[in-house]
């Protein structure tokens, strides 16, 4: 569209200025004065009574329990969806502890150091009860419950019976297969924090947190302390990571909003790495049971699957706990077309930390679900993995297509995607490469394509019934009298680099230079309300809204362009920064001087809503933009030791029109790497006691520079019909991919032996493992 | 996650920190990259920390024919570097290279390291293979009989660690190390060193939980070495000897 610096140009990225000189500021770096710290006492033990708590002799006035907390009320986030079961989580515990790291009450002292010495001595008698650790355990008849008054320990059952059920029987092909994903911690360099003060000028409370929803985290904060919404601003400034670890009302949040207007001075909590650690694995747990049913052709016919997702022990705000689950329920079929489906889930409480959508959120078990089934169906029916799945793809003349869930596939090539990661990959050399090498290290082939639903609004939100439903996304536009733009946006920018694309937004509509554009993000005190950085949806929503409000702009822009021109406002346009006339043009900034400075200049008509403007949108329709990706790779696996190494990794990704493709490739290759640690590395075991297996980063494994290999990215661009410029959201799909593509890679590399690793993470004791249980040694 | 209080003691002579460390309720303190995260998680709670990286008896090295001295404060990136005397073959040198990550070489020491006793600590294992003997501030004692047990050694209150020698191997040995890690620069799951020299065959197998179990000659072999290592689990067992198997293959070639 435009070369220079508008959508689809790879300009650098405005904020990395800052972040590289380490000039970016984090909650780490605010400390207003007067600021005391807090430490959290934080239960031990999984599932426990409180029977009493006892302060510090002489300390009572610096160390704060439930009750010292007078009107504060339990965070609650429900889904209308029927029969889920409510919970309520206490900010500080009260009478029941449910996870390892729950907070039963807090300490302030002058530094963290005395904080922590104090909450040392904080005595909490427990009376231990016994631990659901393992979802499948919740499920059971007898299990220990966490809620009493729900009668069992699941949040939601949600079951689908879609299409002919007679189709499958006789099916020629009948795979099953029993898949387990891992519990991780989402781990961003810098982790939780906040800042809370009472400003008594305002007679509001200034929360500065690390948080990716400034907005529903002010709704959420405002509910729980009984405070109007309009004296609690939320800022959350320089974010270091967010993956949905920071998509959440916080009760550290509530603690620290009562305690500042409590105290009457500053408080500060930054979360340390053992607290994230222990307290903060909270993401990807999923089983499942599938079978599924094809023909001898290897076309897909019907898929039966059972589904748990380990939700913990609440239900966070705003998400809940039942999004993961039955977002399994409607996005398990992906990109494929086929005649019949049955999925039950549920959501099971355990006492481990409550779950939170990770990048990609259901759709990294997902992939890895459905793409293992493609694999053992390939391997049935004889043929090659992406044959198979060129025969159930749905084919790009079906687009726009309602699949068997009623998703709505925008646009997009999903056959030519994969024939071009195929071809990248070379599968025939490879295969003969593959058959050379029988001894004890053996290649593997994986592939993996899938689909990323992003931006989705209000009419899939609303179904969920869940505290957060996103509407009309506003921008406000407003120059300066000098020409320069500021952009003012509810969501917030840790990472996607929106400071930059925004201000590219902005120049394909107005063509002012970016350098000249300010992006003002994650205040609600400045900005128009927003549902915040979640599901990929930034770049479709507040990119669409800049759009619209720099479009209302223009036409205001040109009214005093023409009169400046002595023309008629039919006869100009706006572009390039200036109002262009037949026979001259005049600057944007000259328009803006001329508002502001000069109004004597003014045409009687100006607009005297000035030049500035809060501007709404909504996609033509809001099922959400569905970029979609394949990812091929090849390993090698030692069946000796059972190293893995990632030897080719090729991406084909269709995600619209690329508003940067520099960015782009960023958010493919971190989220790559975060897939690569769910395929390979990352695992919270919790034991049967519910405690968890690392509070340190020696123990918790991500993976590193090292780990991650060269990528080959190829991009289409199908844009989809219902966004302004014809981008879908892109930010997640790195992450979907790589735990299918390298599970199926290792499996093809142990076919031969006849192992196969039916668990994430793959680590080398259960590639080991799964090679001495196929040569019969246990 | 941070510290509670303690003392910080910077002694400048051995006699001195050896009488602050005579105290049950101090610790010595290498390059602290093991002790530091402790004192953090407030695994440990000393009271008085006494600080040796600047005591002039645990630092200098000395190169003789028939072995290499380095002082307990050298730190594993002056190894790495090449900056203090080797074994034929930068033996050292690579062992040094593959600690951790280079932040934590540049402070941590060779004798906080063996002082720390960590299982799966590369310089216990291997040292240990190349029988390598402990300058205490009283005696020397053989690595091998250093580590009583995860995270302990023999040493009595007050004893410091001076130094470390590394006997040379007659020319034409063969040295060979593997481990095994989740990912470079983490703590190996499975760790094998080997020396075969004019005196014989040595084998250290790291990582168990414990010292390093060494095996000499005649006992280095995969057999002994399952029955050795039958308390692992199956499949740990057989990363462990596939490490083996790759040591005594390279001493062999």
């Amino acid at each position: 569209m435009d070369g220079g610096q508008g959508v689809g140009a790879s300009v650098l990225r405005k904020e990395d200025d800052r972040y590289l000189r380490g000039r970016g500021i984090y909650i780490a770096d605010i400390k207003p004065a007067g600021t005391r710290e807090l430490a959290f006492v934080r239960t031990p033990l999984a599932h426990a009574r409180i029977r009493a708590i006892r302060k510090p002799q002489g300390f009572e006035h610096a160390v704060f329990v439930a009750s010292d907390l007078a009107g504060v009320r339990p965070i609650v986030a429900n889904s209308a969806l029927p029969g889920f079961k409510p919970s309520a989580q206490d900010v500080l515990a009260q009478d029941r502890v449910r996870h390892v790291g729950e907070a039963v009450a807090v300490c302030v002292a002058a530094t963290r150091a005395e904080a922590e010495d104090l909450a040392e001595l904080v005595e909490v008698e427990y009376e231990e009860l016994p631990a659901v650790s393992d979802m499948l355990a919740a499920r059971a008849q007898d299990a220990p419950l966490l809620h009493p008054a729900w009668g069992d320990n699941v949040f939601l059952s949600t079951h689908v019976d879609i299409g002919e059920a007679s189709v499958r029987d006789g099916a020629p092909i009948v795979v099953r297969r029993t898949l387990r994903t891992a519990r991780q911690h989402m781990a961003p360099i810098e982790g939780r924090g906040l800042v809370a003060e009472w400003d008594s000028r305002l007679d509001q409370l200034v929360l500065h947190t690390a948080s990716q929803m400034p907005h529903i985290v002010r709704s959420g904060l405002a509910e729980c302390l009984g405070l109007p919404e309009e004296a609690v601003r939320v800022i959350a400034p320089d974010v270091g990571g967010g993956f949905g670890y920071k998509g959440i009302l916080l009760p550290e949040e509530v603690v620290a909003g009562f305690l500042a207007r409590h105290l009457g001075h500053p408080v500060r909590w930054i979360e340390d790495r053992r607290e994230a650690l222990t307290g903060g694995a909270n993401c990807r747990e999923h089983h499942y049971e599938l079978t599924a049913y094809a023909d001898r052709d290897g076309r897909l016919i019907a898929l039966d699957a059972l589904a748990t997702v380990d939700a913990g022990a609440y239900s966070i705000y705003p998400f809940s706990a039942c999004l993961e689950a039955a977002q399994v329920a409607s996005i398990l079929p992906g990109p494929y077309d086929f005649a019949a489906y049955r999925c039950s889930t549920w959501s099971a409480a355990t006492n481990k930390p409550p779950i939170l959508p990770y990048r990609g959120v259901a759709r990294a078990g997902v992939a890895y679900a459905m793409e293992t089934m493609m694999d053992a169906i390939a391997r049935e029916a004889g043929l090659e993995p992406h044959e198979v799945r060129l025969r159930n793809l749905i084919p790009p003349e079906a687009m726009p297509f309602d699949n068997i869930t009623n998703k709505h596939f925008d646009s997009g090539d999903y056959p030519q995607c994969l024939r071009r990661v195929v071809e990248a990959i070379d599968v025939p050399a490879f295969r003969a490469r593959q058959r050379e090498a029988t001894g004890p290290v053996r290649l593997g082939l994986g592939m993996a394509i899938f689909c990323e639903q992003a931006a989705h609004g209000t009419s899939v939100y609303s179904g969920w019934g869940i505290p957060m439903v996103p509407g009309y996304e506003q921008a406000t536009a407003r120059l300066s009298p000098d020409g320069g733009l500021e952009l003012r946006v509810g969501i917030q920018s840790h990472g996607q680099g929106l400071e930059t694309t925004l201000a590219q937004v902005a120049h394909s509509v107005l063509g002012v230079p970016i350098e000249r554009v300010r992006v003002v993000h994650g205040d609600t005190g400045v900005t128009p309300y927003s549902t915040g950085t979640w599901g990929s949806r930034c770049m479709v929503m507040a990119g669409g809204a800049v759009a619209q409000a720099c479009t209302e702009l223009a036409t205001r822009i040109a009214r005093i362009g023409a009169q400046l021109l002595q023309v008629a406002e039919d006869d100009v346009v706006v572009a390039d920064g200036c109002v262009r006339g037949p026979s001259g043009s005049v600057s944007i900034r000259e328009v803006a001087h001329t508002f502001y400075r000069r109004p004597q200049d003014l045409p009687d008509n100006a607009n005297p809503g000035g030049l500035e403007i809060t501007a709404g949108y909504k996609a033509v329709r809001d099922s959400g933009t569905f970029s979609y990706a394949a990812h091929a790779c090849i390993v090698s696996v030692d069946t000796r030791s059972g190293e893995i190494r990632i030897l080719d990794y090729a991406i084909c990704e269709d995600g619209g029109v690329l508003v940067n493709p520099m960015i782009v490739d960023g958010q493919v290759i971190g989220g790559v790497a975060q897939g690569i640690g769910t395929a390979l590395y990352e695992e919270m075991a919790f034991d049967a006691a519910g405690q968890p297996s690392a509070a340190t980063l020696a123990d918790y494994a991500l993976p590193g520079a090292s780990e991650v290999p060269v990528l080959r990215i190829d991009h289409m661009e199908t844009p989809s019909p219902y966004t302004r410029f014809g981008q879908k959201g892109i930010g997640e799909g790195g992450a979907i991919g790589p735990p299918a593509a390298i599970a199926n890679a290792v499996n093809d590399a142990l076919a031969g032996l006849g192992a196969r690793v039916d668990r994430l993470p793959i680590t080398a004791e259960r590639v080991v493992a799964a090679v001495m249980a196929a040569e019969g040694v246990s | 996650m941070k510290a509670p209080a303690f003392d910080l003691a910077l002694p400048e002579s051995l006699a001195q920190a050896a009488q602050l460390l005579a105290s049950p309720d101090s610790r010595a303190m290498g390059g602290g990259q093991s002790l530091g995260p402790m004192l953090n998680l407030r695994a440990t709670r000393p009271a008085l920390v006494v600080k040796l990286t600047g005591l002039p008896d645990l630092i200098g090295v000395e190169d003789a024919s028939d072995a290499v001295t380095l002082g307990a404060a050298t730190t594993h990136a002056q190894i790495a570097d090449g900056l203090t005397p080797d074994l034929e073959g930068g033996v050292l040198a690579r062992i040094a290279s593959g600690i951790a990550y280079r932040a934590v070489r540049n402070r941590g020491t060779i004798g906080g390291s063996l002082c720390h006793a960590d299982p799966a600590a590369d310089w216990l294992t291997t040292l240990t293979a190349l029988d390598a003997v402990v300058l205490t501030s009283t005696r020397p004692i053989a690595l091998s009989a250093f580590v009583t047990g995860p995270y302990r050694t023999i040493l009595a209150p007050g004893e410091i660690v001076r130094a470390v020698r590394v006997p040379r191997p007659a020319p034409g040995f063969a040295w060979s190390y593997h481990k095994l890690c989740r990912k470079p620069g983490e703590f190996a799951h499975a760790m094998v060193a080997g020396l075969r020299a004019s005196s014989g065959l040595r084998l250290a197998i790291g990582a168990l939980g414990g010292p390093p179990l060494l095996l000499r000659d005649a006992e280095a072999s995969i057999g002994v070495a399952e029955t050795s290592l039958s308390f692992l689990e199956p499949a740990a067992r057989r990363i462990q000897l596939e490490a083996m198997s790759r040591v005594l293959a390279e001493l062999a070639a």
